[in-house]
């Protein structure tokens, strides 16, 4: 993807700057493809020629599952958050806003969550993005569902899934996620909870001025893919080697069923506990993985280890420290209480059906 | 020229105030450089995500970290 990154001439005209463009995807794509295809083959060279290791050992097998699975998640994280980066240069919070505003409940709860997953979204920016969605008379249970879904179902938790666990899984956490943002937001709206809104949010609604985003063109649009892979797996990539590290180990060391007993299907109430323990702890999707990695190796249940997943990556102390400047803590809590059961919800009805 | 950095005091805010910085200063075109942290004053300028960088009142770019060179690019527009 270098191909793509080099400055531009100032004086090259909008039509070569578009065939360069392509061309350099082409090329980068096609880069991608032959990398792609010779993971597996080097692989099994390194482990076994290269380093000698016997196929048969636990060393051997442990080695060969990390030099498979480690730049073959890599790669597909980078071509799936350069894919969303540039689907996410289309959808500006501006343009999710305009979208979610005149809309009725339910309808827009479903639109914010699904919103949610391809708007950028720090949570650092949580407050603005609350006030900017109030004032232009978004529900607060749609804004709600917004803000839930945002941090939790993102491109990194579905690619880190679907490469370490399969696409079931990859989709399960999709769709319970989705629903679970839809449902809270939903049952928050009903309770009618604007009264524990901080009051000043609805005093001043009248904004001075509205910000304008800037029209990208398509080598724009993938400049931001370009930014996005940089960053994003510029960040995540050690949590990614060392969740694989934990699964190669496992794969060749650990016995299965190690964590059976306590965190198993057996344990109803492993599932409350795991969402518990997951509430005050923050980490992002990728941080999480290694530790889903462990459990799951070892014997638990998957609906208990996707609920502690969801409930790190959903309900955080940081976050609810930064809404506390527009939600009073009675809206806090509510919110908590009622994310909570639907994630203790998805995490039964995993363990009853699978 | 005003030059405001507008953020609540994220890691990216931080980056993007010392980008801004450095970019006035290698202008040196005697802009000023400020912080905006209260929400009230981020909101006022219409800002959904932050960090945003507003020059004389007008916001110019918004949930992005801008590099000096970017930012002395804006500036000179």
């Amino acid at each position: 993807m270098t191909a793509t990154t080099g400055a531009p001439a100032a004086d090259s005209s909008e039509t070569g700057r578009t065939a360069r463009v392509f061309g350099g995807l082409s090329l980068a794509l096609a880069l991608w493809t032959g990398l792609y295809l010779s993971v597996e083959p080097l692989s099994r060279f390194v482990a076994f020629r290269a380093l000698g290791l016997a196929p048969g050992s636990r060393l051997g097998a442990a080695t060969a599952f990390f030099l498979y699975e480690a730049p073959k998640v890599l790669l597909l994280l980078a071509l799936v958050v350069f894919g969303v980066g540039i689907v996410r240069s289309f959808f500006t919070p501006e343009r999710t806003r305009a979208i979610l505003a005149g809309k009725r409940e339910s309808a827009g709860n479903v639109l914010a969550a699904l919103l949610g997953v391809v708007t950028p979204f720090c949570s650092c920016s949580a407050v603005p993005l609350f006030l900017g969605f109030v004032e232009v008379g978004i529900p607060l249970g749609v804004t709600l569902s917004f803000l839930i879904s945002a941090p939790m179902v993102n491109e990194v938790a579905l690619v880190l899934l679907f490469g370490l666990f399969g696409w079931k899984v990859a989709a399960l956490y999709l769709v319970t996620g989705l629903a679970v943002a839809i449902a809270a937001g939903w049952v928050l709206g009903r309770l009618r909870l604007e009264r524990w809104v901080e009051g000043w949010v609805y005093e001043s609604m009248k904004q001075d001025a509205s910000f304008e985003p800037e029209r990208l063109g398509l080598a724009g649009r993938v400049e931001r893919g370009v930014e996005a892979v940089r960053e994003i797996v510029g960040k995540v990539w050690p949590y990614v080697l060392a969740g694989i590290a934990v699964g190669a180990g496992i794969h060749g060391y650990v016995p299965e069923g190690l964590m059976a007993g306590i965190m198993g299907k057996q344990a109803w109430w492993s599932v409350p506990l795991a969402v518990l323990v997951g509430i005050p702890m923050y980490s992002n999707a990728a941080g999480i993985i290694p530790v889903v990695q462990a459990l799951l190796g070892k014997g638990a249940a998957l609906g208990t280890v996707l609920a502690f997943m969801m409930s790190v990556i959903a309900l955080s102390l940081p976050e609810m420290v930064i809404l506390r400047k527009v939600l009073r803590p009675q809206l806090i809590a509510t919110f908590v209480g009622i994310v909570a059961i639907g994630i203790l919800a998805v995490g039964w009805l995993f363990n009853a059906v699978l | 020229m005003k030059v405001q950095v507008l953020g609540t005091g994220c890691a990216k805010c931080k980056t993007l105030m010392a980008n801004a910085r450095k970019a006035v200063e290698e202008l040196a075109n005697g802009a000023t450089v400020e912080k905006v942290e209260d929400i009230l004053e981020i909101r006022k300028l219409g800002v959904m995500t932050t960090p945003a960088l507003a020059v004389d009142g007008k916001v110019r770019s918004s949930g992005k970290v801008l590099s000096p060179e970017a930012i002395k690019e804006l500036l000179q527009k």
